[in-house]
């Protein structure tokens, strides 16, 4: 790689120390460090975080709806697939969706939906809507946290023009920082998924005379779906 | 890039003389300010968290040698490779490398001011290898082989029909026909050019908007999803991010960005926040097959033991630029190098020496709206006057401008002197003024008046005016 690699490793972190004036060996403060790398504490979190769960789903929806999401709610995830149907058939787009190996996704009875054209796996770019699972629906700002993997495709997140995502209302939380406890505690301390997407909406772009347009390089739509059961 | 903020006089005269660009630039504080106050507005614990933020990289700062090595040792625990680079050519020469060792004919690359910074794509180019920018005001910008104008809005400059004229002269298959007139036929044009090149690239570098100690985490928060793309579709993905990006814990990074997206563009968040932790892993179906991380110092160690070491808060939000009324005025080329705004007049003499960029400290009314707004507080007025110092000891300044200003500094260390002979003279200019008040010709003024009247003297000093507004409120 780079000439001396070490060297500079060595040289820049001996810059910083110099520039501080600490060396290396500097126990208090490495014990220091490590107690806040693993206590987990939690800096100023706002208040509109907090509320019941009707507050905090009411907020998610809400917020997505304000950054051009569109939201349905459904009784049960049976529902699922006719709701997909017709929205995708009042939006004259065909109906073919592509979704990965997820438990929740792949347990729906998607026969309800006889047109529906399902396929697995990720996407090469040629499919015109995914489908996915959040793990977490954020309230705060109406985020969804979904997670790679081969139950969810990143591909599907970014390739398709329509994204649908299911979320189940009992995994709707106030803050961010439940994230990441539930992240901890499926993936343990001081690690994580190789990709965690936040998605707040269709992929847009103001780069042009700050006029905002939908749907820059990712998905035009998003289509957010809670199940209430 | 080769710098011209030596010349920012000459530069910004121009800019205020073009046309297209006074029009583009008008878009900035239609959109950005208001945005910003409005989101402000709706978060009550605004304020607080950027206190917080604050004291948080302060914190950072003053142990970045350890979280350093925390952030690399978790990064190479999950398969993926931290290089060090001292300097701008070290950090070219290993990017180079890794594309060269993957085989690279094309390179995507989200949106990342690190690059730009290194000059990467001139030198990738050098090489034979094809550096495309996926974010589209960058990729505007590089069709027209300019730098960015702005750091979150880099064809802030340009107006959509500059942009139709350029896809019209590039895009080679685009038939005549095809309406380019409205943002939306131009973002959809640029769309499908730009997604062939994400299926068929080698390589994906993104920047960082922070890289996380706890979990060896980078993260990239976007609008577009290119930088996304970029880095999930490439078989390799290369991270080039400046060392003060790291923050100890997730929790941290929330602190950061419930500030950044708020003050950036005055959204509640990006449409996309990523945080990524190496390469694949096992029965992944996509993702990048290896992970690397180039951290840049460039000068920033030095900075850490000096006065200047308070600009490693930034966060790129670009929020000084959109208030800053010099910027404003003149756009971002004026400032003749990768950073521009008040940000850009701080750190641009710290990263390229103040003799070649001391103009930019200059460059401000020093009205204190980038203090004002800035998330993570940064001092810049305080900033830029300390660069003036340290101008004013390696270039003094010619010795006329010297002698006048030595000469108000005696007068005015004589007040009676001072005002003895303002007083004679006052009466006078303003008699001169004749009714209108003021003067649309000065000798030695014309820089103030071919823009603008110069307001004449009410005929009485201050101290005058003072004293007799004492002697009625005595009176009454």
């Amino acid at each position: 790689m780079s000439p001396h690699p070490r060297d500079g490793r060595d040289a820049i972190l001996g810059r910083v120390r110099r520039a501080l004036g600490v060396g290396a060996e500097d126990a208090e403060r490495r014990v220091a460090i490590q107690k806040r790398l693993y206590d987990h504490v939690r800096n100023l979190v706002p208040a509109r975080t907090k509320g019941s769960a009707d507050d905090l789903i009411k907020q998610f929806k809400e917020m997505l709806e304000s950054q051009s999401a569109k939201v349905s709610e459904v009784g049960t995830a049976d529902e699922i697939p006719e709701l997909i149907a017709k929205e995708l058939r009042d939006n004259n787009l065909p109906s073919r969706l592509r979704m990965g190996d997820d438990g929740f996704l792949v347990e729906i009875d998607w026969d309800r939906a006889p047109t529906l054209e399902i396929e697995r796996g990720r996407s090469d770019g040629h499919d015109p809507v995914g489908l996915s699972h959040a793990l977490v629906g954020v309230s705060e700002t109406g985020t969804l946290i979904l997670i790679s993997g081969a139950d969810n495709p990143t591909t599907l997140n970014f390739l398709p023009e329509t994204h649908i995502v299911v979320v189940r209302a009992e995994d709707i939380v106030g803050p961010y920082e439940d994230v990441w406890e539930r992240l901890r505690e499926t993936y343990g301390e001081r690690a994580m998924p190789r990709a965690v997407n936040m998605i707040a909406g269709p992929s847009r772009t103001g780069d042009i005379e700050q006029t905002i347009v939908m749907g820059a390089h990712g998905p035009r739509r998003v289509h957010v779906i809670v199940v209430e059961e | 890039m080769q710098s011209t903020a030596h010349a920012f006089k000459g530069n910004a005269a121009r800019a205020l003389e073009d046309r297209q660009l006074q029009e583009a630039l008008a878009n900035v504080p239609k959109g950005f300010v208001g945005k910003r106050a409005e989101a402000r507005a709706r978060l009550p614990e605004f304020d607080a968290l950027r206190d917080q933020a604050r004291d948080l990289k302060n914190h950072v700062l003053a142990n970045l040698d350890l979280y350093l090595e925390e952030y690399e040792r978790k990064v190479f625990e999950v398969g993926g490779k931290v290089h060090w680079a001292a300097s701008a050519g070290d950090a070219r020469e290993i990017v180079l490398s890794i594309c060269r060792e993957a085989g690279a004919k094309t390179v995507v690359k989200g949106k990342s001011m690190i690059t730009e910074e290194i000059g990467l794509n001139d030198h990738l180019e050098g090489a034979g290898i094809e550096p495309i920018e996926t974010d589209l005001g960058e990729y505007l910008i590089q069709i027209r082989g300019e730098a960015p104008s702005h750091i979150i809005a880099p064809a802030v400059h340009l107006t959509k029909e500059q942009v139709e004229a350029d896809f019209r002269r590039l895009h080679r298959d685009l038939p005549e026909d095809r309406r380019l007139e409205e943002v939306d036929e131009l973002v959809a044009e640029a769309r499908s050019v730009l997604r062939d090149k994400f299926l068929a690239a080698d390589v994906g570098i993104t920047g960082a908007n922070m890289l996380i100690a706890e979990t060896g985490s980078s993260v990239i928060v976007t609008n577009e999803g290119n930088g996304d793309l970029s880095q999930t579709l490439a078989k390799v993905h290369i991270v080039v991010a400046s060392l003060e990006k790291v923050v100890p814990t997730l929790e941290d990074a929330c602190t950061i960005l419930r500030i950044l997206a708020r003050s950036a563009t005055g959204q509640e968040c990006s449409t996309y926040t990523t945080f990524s932790t190496g390469p694949r892993r096992a029965g992944d179906p996509d993702g990048p097959e290896a992970y690397h991380v180039v951290l840049l110092d460039n000068g920033r160690s030095e900075l850490l033991g000096t006065d200047f070491r308070e600009v490693l808060r930034c966060i790129r939000c670009g929020a000084c630029m959109n208030h800053c009324p010099v910027y404003q005025a003149v756009g971002g080329h004026a400032y003749g190098w990768v950073y521009p705004g008040p940000i850009g007049s701080v750190l641009t003499p710290s990263l390229i020496g103040v003799e070649e960029a001391g103009p930019l400290p200059n460059a401000s009314t020093f009205c204190g709206r980038c203090e004002a707004v800035c998330p993570m507080r940064i001092p810049l007025p305080g900033l830029m006057r300390k660069w003036r110092e340290l101008e004013f000891e390696k270039v003094p300044p010619p010795f006329a401008q010297r002698f006048a200003l030595k000469s108000w500094a005696w007068f005015a260390r004589h007040p009676r002197l001072y005002q003895f002979a303002s007083g004679l003279v006052i009466p006078v200019v303003a008699r001169m003024a004749g009714k209108k008040g003021a003067f649309n010709k000065l000798p030695f003024g014309n820089g103030w008046t071919r823009h603008r009247d110069f307001p004449a003297p009410q005929g009485r000093t201050f101290h005058q005016q003072w004293r007799n507004q004492k002697r009625r409120r005595a009176r009454s």
